[in-house]
């Protein structure tokens, strides 16, 4: 649980939310706090109030004094900017925190290195590794600390597209292979909608909204938040068929929907991301028409734009999605909270990993 | 003992050796300890232990010689209390190695303190989210990232030992034998007709040490920063 209240010049923080097993998902614009969150969850920062608990463990609890040191504190931290030490190699690195570690860690070295893939760096000093090898040994180097609770403060951002494609995956097999809960920073809707099963939207110091990624995600009223461009939902699916064309179906709790080839089981959950730009609305099911992907709807909110625009949020089955359209539209096609619509998905992307609820609950 | 020196220049090779050794390790720790609180710590008073860091560099040697006499001369306000436990500084040679480490004090200290600034404190924040102590990370993180600036401090401090004059005259006086080191006796033969040859082979044996001391430092300071800089 993590309670904190802090004053900067100009700017003041406040924000009380839980961390459930998963990955909660730390999200806001650049200057909304939530860089300082994590500092002070570390340690490496202590907020003029708050209280911070890890299960059984008060970290902090300014109203009694109690103010752990970042080495008691049991956190991971994956930095930024990695932060390997630069006179030790890879090997060295990575058993940094194993050796202040209690023992009898449940992490060993060798799984480690497999998930990670850094069997080949080893022996290598951070100087010569490419940016995305340096993160994942500061992933690997945080894991082995054996911690209580991974911190990632923005571990992608420093990277560029083709390196964060390649650590993604890495991040979600540690989320899907370890019972750390991890707080996840980031400001890229995107990472979000890949990783989180818990959000707390930040802005301007304040929490805005906490809730599954579901949850938070379909809410019209964080559209402006996220930024128009990239709000959007997340939907649970699952592999149903691997069709001879090419195409992958995916049942949704709204009926099915055709991709492009996606890897995997069948049966396995993925997690489709449709941003709410995406979408069309029809009041008719739409015929001759080349997008494959139709699902009935029904308008559960409404919500009109200062400029031009509106938004719609839709229940698809069992789950809310957002569209963007204009107020013009929802005037001529005479749109009002309960009318049945299709929607039209003109792109949606897909990544591994249940959507899911969070085993904690978020309060 | 070489049979290239008369028995007066050896001993006197011989103690500037020993007080150099001396003096630079025994300001090392405090040197490390002085430069980290100045490099990193604000605190009410930080720029008047900085002057007094900095004072010796500035003084003419002279001057600090006659403080140091002032102060652990046998009458000295500090002197006269270490005389009772037995410890005397003044003409001996280990005033020299006072003298001497005071006078090279600032350089080491400048040194180590240009070091430490270049450490990344991010990287000390790292280490102790994985568990480590404050003087683990200090031990396993800040020391060896500081190593190349700490041999450089402590090769500087070396050799301003070794050419160390005005101060440990003062202080120590001239006695062959005893507090007579390599700059004193070639001073001193250079106040004696027919003194120069002598002085000159003092000379060549102080270039000579001053050369080896910067060229061994260089390399290893050149090895360390390979390791630091993590390629």
């Amino acid at each position: 649980m993590v309670e904190v209240q802090h004053r900067f010049a100009g700017f003041a923080l406040e924000a009380a939310f839980e961390v459930p097993s998963g990955v909660t998902a730390l999200f806001g614009p650049s200057g909304s706090g939530k860089s300082t969150i994590v500092k002070a969850v570390a340690g490496l920062l202590r907020p003029d109030r708050g209280r911070i608990v890890n299960g059984a463990q008060v970290l902090l609890d300014t109203a009694t004094g109690i103010n752990l040191p970042p080495q008691k504190r049991r956190v991971g931290y994956v930095f930024q900017d990695a932060r390997l030490f630069p006179h030790l190699t890879v090997r060295q690195n990575l058993l940094y925190g194993h050796w202040f570690a209690p023992k009898g860690a449940e992490v060993s070295f060798d799984r480690v290195v497999e998930m990670l893939d850094l069997g080949p760096v080893l022996a290598r000093r951070p100087g010569t590794l490419s940016g995305g090898e340096r993160q994942r040994v500061a992933i690997g180097r945080a894991l082995l600390a054996n911690p209580q609770i991974l911190l990632m403060d923005e571990p992608l951002a420093a990277l560029d597209d083709a390196r964060k494609a390649e650590i993604l995956p890495y991040i979600e097999q540690l989320r899907d292979s370890t019972k750390v809960p991890i707080l996840y920073v980031s400001h890229s809707v995107s990472e979000i909608a890949r990783l989180a099963g818990a959000v707390v939207l930040l802005q301007g110091g304040r929490v805005l909204r906490k809730g599954t990624v579901g949850e938070v995600f379909s809410d019209p009223s964080v559209v402006n938040a996220m930024g128009v461009r990239e709000a959007g939902s997340v939907i649970a699916a699952r592999i149903a068929a691997q069709d001879d064309d090419g195409l992958t179906r995916l049942e949704t709790s709204a009926g099915p929907i055709w991709l492009p080839r996606v890897q995997g089981a069948l049966g396995a959950p993925v997690r489709v991301r449709i941003a709410a730009q995406d979408i069309i609305l029809s009041r008719q099911r739409p015929a001759g028409l080349s997008a494959l992907n139709i699902l009935p709807a029904t308008i559960s909110a409404l919500r009109m734009g200062e400029g031009p625009g509106a938004i719609v949020q839709l229940r698809v089955g069992e789950d809310l999605v957002l569209a963007r359209v204009t107020r013009r539209s929802v005037g001529a096609l005479d749109l009002h909270v309960g009318t049945q619509v299709f929607v039209v998905l003109k792109s949606v992307s897909v990544a591994p990993g249940d959507v899911g609820t969070p085993a904690g609950t978020l309060s | 003992m070489p049979d290239w020196f008369t028995p007066d220049e050896w001993s006197a090779v011989a103690l500037s050796l020993r007080v150099s050794v001396w003096a630079t390790g025994l300001s090392l720790p405090l040197g490390i300890y002085v430069a980290f609180v100045l490099a990193r710590r604000e605190f009410w008073g930080k720029q008047v232990l900085n002057g007094l860091v900095h004072l010796p560099l500035i003084l003419p040697p002279v001057v600090t010689g006659y403080l140091l006499l002032l102060t652990f001369g046998r009458k000295g306000f500090v002197g006269q209390y270490l005389d009772m436990v037995g410890i005397v500084l003044a003409f001996k040679w280990t005033g020299a190695v006072l003298a001497a480490a005071v006078m090279a004090f600032p350089l080491m200290v400048r040194a180590i303190r240009l070091s430490i600034e270049a450490v990344d404190p991010r990287l000390e924040e790292a280490a102790s989210t994985l568990g480590a102590s404050p003087l683990w990370v200090f031990l396993t993180v800040s020391l060896p990232l500081i190593l190349p600036g700490i041999i450089a401090g402590a090769v500087l401090a070396f050799a301003k030992a070794m050419g160390e004059f005005g101060a440990t005259i003062t202080f120590v006086s001239n006695i062959p034998g005893q507090t007579q080191t390599l700059p004193s006796a070639i001073y001193s033969f250079l106040q004696v007709p027919g003194g120069d040859p002598q002085a000159f082979r003092l000379v060549l044996v102080s270039v000579f040490v001053a050369m080896a001391a910067l060229v061994l430092s260089e390399w290893v300071s050149r090895a360390i920063a390979r390791r630091v800089s993590g390629t």
